[in-house]
């Protein structure tokens, strides 16, 4: 047997961190030139903003949420990580509310266009939900592997380093389970924590998922992970599983809003439904936007914008004078099919992961976890009448992220 | 198009990127053209003769189509009404309805416009080879049919009988009234318009009426229809009655187009993002799609 000399022993890193571990993380991170972007509490909600360091996250700060509702509370355990997700998703970053596409230069005898070519900031992203996580590797695949990239998304998600933070708290309006996912990360980020909030041993068990995520952890203070942190952690991922507050039905949700478009539960729905857009907004996936043009005041030079757009607004289908989808149940319809239904043609697989948002932030509380079951009755009743077998659950094929 | 996820993983762990955004990205901006001549049509609608003042963009296919840009007022999707074979020019055939086709409308020769393109899906003129075409056009639903019509007469032994069928509100309004009897030469040309003038000695109605005797093996023609959505809608279901298969019934359809690249989210119908799966759609695909209001 050839003799084959051994690598050296890497030195095995300190993947239990404290909170000055915490600390240090978001330290390196901003020394190695990554705006740090995660949870901190202000207005009285967890929003995502720019971190300095870990005094600013949200540590005691739990959520008190439901349909419409939305309520920060105190949390004994001091936990950082256990607000269920915020109004803001990380789209706000990827893909952000208004980017400049190109410009244009027009002179007597020319027209110049200029490709966009101001860098990209290059983010970490500390505390990235489970159900987060899936969301970008769902606007992955719409704006990044299409046959025609979004090159302002791209730049901004390759440069993007991701900490996520496993979920041991959800929230009563959360359904990730139900929506295919999970308290526990799947891949695509750089490093994962999981809390475990331990009276006085308040601690954070950390893994690298990609190599600059080795990088980072080793260099990081702590102490080696001991099985009693790791049992703890996973014994509250596992628990968090069985905890959510909501779920989808379980039945084919791709067939069911295929076959419900002519419901009447459609324009029930729209009785109630403001069509003002917020579900649009804090939906971690919805990535529909409009473009805008911009002149200046000398009228040879203009810019091409694009903005958020949500298919709510009456103009979103405009056509030939007027819109398509005239009345808030053509728009309801729209966003509910599409986001669970026609996602699966479009980009190969479904458009909710389970966060909840959208049921939270509706200013009049539709709950599609609620909605959803009354197309499923009427599916099943007609199937039942006619004597064909309703929608059976396929195993949908849903492409993991693969994001690593 | 991949989904997969190891495209995926490729995409964003392949090198940083370029400073220049590659040709194939979303925001890519326009190339530039320019007007070479302008042909009125009618009253409210030109042909643009385009040629391109760099490079190039790929070539279209008949039924693609492009977005066009008028400077400092906007960008609008328009079918490719001419492809040039050679060195001739792009051509475009545009009806001034908004602020951006009312600028397109305006410009005259020798002024610069954006084009970005190729989009969308052609006709597929090829899955008509040994069987008849026919060819249904409603208003401007004539102009993206042109190029297709021109891709029949450049292949002749593939096809057996052509025909055209058009429409229209009124003479007026007709497009491509000269070529129209050109085509006649050498196939079988039909025209028909709801409201005749005092000179107006053609037919008048509904261009179905027109289907009469030009389907006559139905299960060996091919029909490539656009115009309006409702008489898409009401030729495809009297070509299915005559027994067209509905996936040799291919039609054009159109939503608000914003991006062309399947990143705005603008131009859905149900499962169909019509600027990739579209505009042309076998109406086997289409036809429950249609019939839903307000999708």
């Amino acid at each position: 047997m050839e003799n084959v000399t051994p690598a050296a022993p890497t030195p095995d890193p300190a993947t239990v961190l404290d909170r000055t571990g915490l600390d240090a993380l978001i330290r390196e991170l901003a020394a190695r030139g990554y705006t740090v972007v995660g949870p901190t509490e202000r207005n009285g909600a967890v929003v995502l903003a720019e971190l300095a360091g870990a005094d600013e996250l949200p540590w005691g700060v739990g959520t008190d949420t439901d349909a419409g509702r939305y309520r920060t509370t105190a949390r004994a355990d001091g936990a950082a990580f256990a607000h269920s997700a915020g109004p803001q998703p990380w789209k706000r970053f990827l893909h952000p509310p208004r980017v400049r596409e190109w410009s244009a230069e027009r002179t007597d005898q020319e027209l110049v266009f200029r490709a966009e070519t101001s860098p990209a900031p290059s983010y970490a992203f500390l505390g990235v939900r489970p159900c987060d996580l899936r969301a970008i590797a769902v606007q992955d695949r719409v704006l990044a592997y299409g046959a025609r990239p979004d090159s302002a998304y791209t730049a901004r998600r390759r440069g993007a380093f991701i900490v996520a933070a496993e979920c041991t708290e959800p929230g009563a309006a959360c359904f990730c389970v139900s929506a295919g996912g999970g308290p526990a990360a799947g891949p695509g980020y750089d490093l994962v924590l999981t809390e475990v909030a331990e009276p006085g041993d308040h601690r954070f068990w950390a893994r690298a998922g990609s190599e600059r995520g080795a990088e980072v952890l080793a260099v990081l203070p702590g102490r080696h992970a001991d099985s009693r942190t790791v049992n703890a952690a996973r014994t509250a991922v596992d628990a968090a599983r069985d905890r959510m507050g909501r779920s989808l039905p379980d039945v084919d949700l791709h067939a069911l809003m295929a076959g419900s478009r002519g419901s009447a539960h459609w324009d029930d729905i729209a009785q109630r439904c403001l069509t003002c857009g917020n579900c649009t907004l804090v939906c971690p996936t919805c990535y529909c936007t409009t473009s805008e043009e911009v002149t200046d005041l000398t009228g040879d030079h203009a810019e091409r914008w694009r903005r958020w757009d949500s298919c709510f607004d009456l103009d979103f289908s405009y056509l030939h004078g007027g819109p398509v989808r005239s009345t808030g149940a053509d728009r309801y319809r729209q966003w509910l099919t599409h986001k669970l239904g026609t996602w699966h043609d479009q980009f190969g697989s479904s458009g909710c992961v389970g966060c909840g948002r959208c049921v939270v932030w509706c200013p009049v509380g539709i709950d599609l976890t609620k909605e959803i079951p009354v197309f499923a009755a009427e599916r099943a009743e007609s199937a039942a009448a006619t004597g064909t077998a309703p929608e059976p659950r396929t195993a949908a094929p849903e492409h993991d992220g693969g994001l690593a | 198009m991949s989904h997969t996820p190891a495209a995926v993983r490729h995409a964003l762990t392949s090198a940083p990127p370029a400073d220049a955004v590659p040709e194939q990205a979303a925001d890519h901006p326009p190339a530039v053209y320019r007007v070479q001549y302008r042909n009125i049509e009618n009253d409210d609608t030109v042909t643009l003769a385009l040629d391109p003042d760099g490079s190039p963009l790929p070539p279209f296919a008949p039924g693609q189509f492009a977005m066009l840009y008028a400077f400092g007022v906007g960008e609008v999707p328009i079918s490719v009404s001419g492809i040039p074979y050679g060195a001739g020019p792009l051509r475009h055939t545009i009806r001034a309805v908004g602020p951006v086709s009312s600028a397109l409308h305006r410009l005259r020769p020798g002024d610069r416009l954006g084009v970005r393109g190729p989009f969308g899906t052609g006709w597929d003129l090829d899955g008509a080879a040994g069987g008849d075409v026919l060819v249904v056009a409603g208003g401007i639903g004539l102009a993206p049919l042109r190029p297709l019509v021109h891709a029949a007469f450049a292949a002749p032994r593939r096809f057996r009988r052509l025909s055209v069928l058009v429409g229209a509100r009124s003479p007026a309004d007709l497009l491509y009234r000269h070529e129209l009897d050109r085509w006649r030469e050498r196939a079988h040309v039909a025209v028909t318009v709801d409201r005749p003038d005092d000179g107006w000695t053609g037919n008048v109605g509904v261009v179905t009426a027109l289907l009469n005797p030009v389907v006559t093996d139905p299960s060996h023609t091919t029909a490539f229809v656009c115009g309006p959505e409702a008489m898409i809608r009401h030729t495809a279901r009297d070509l299915l009655a005559r027994g067209l298969p509905s996936r040799r019934i291919r039609v054009s359809l159109e939503r608000n187009m914003r991006c062309g690249t399947a990143t705005c989210g603008h131009c859905q119908l149900g499962p169909l993002l019509l600027c990739r799966e579209g505009p042309v759609v076998g109406y086997d695909r289409a036809a429950d799609l249609m019939n839903v209001r307000g999708l």
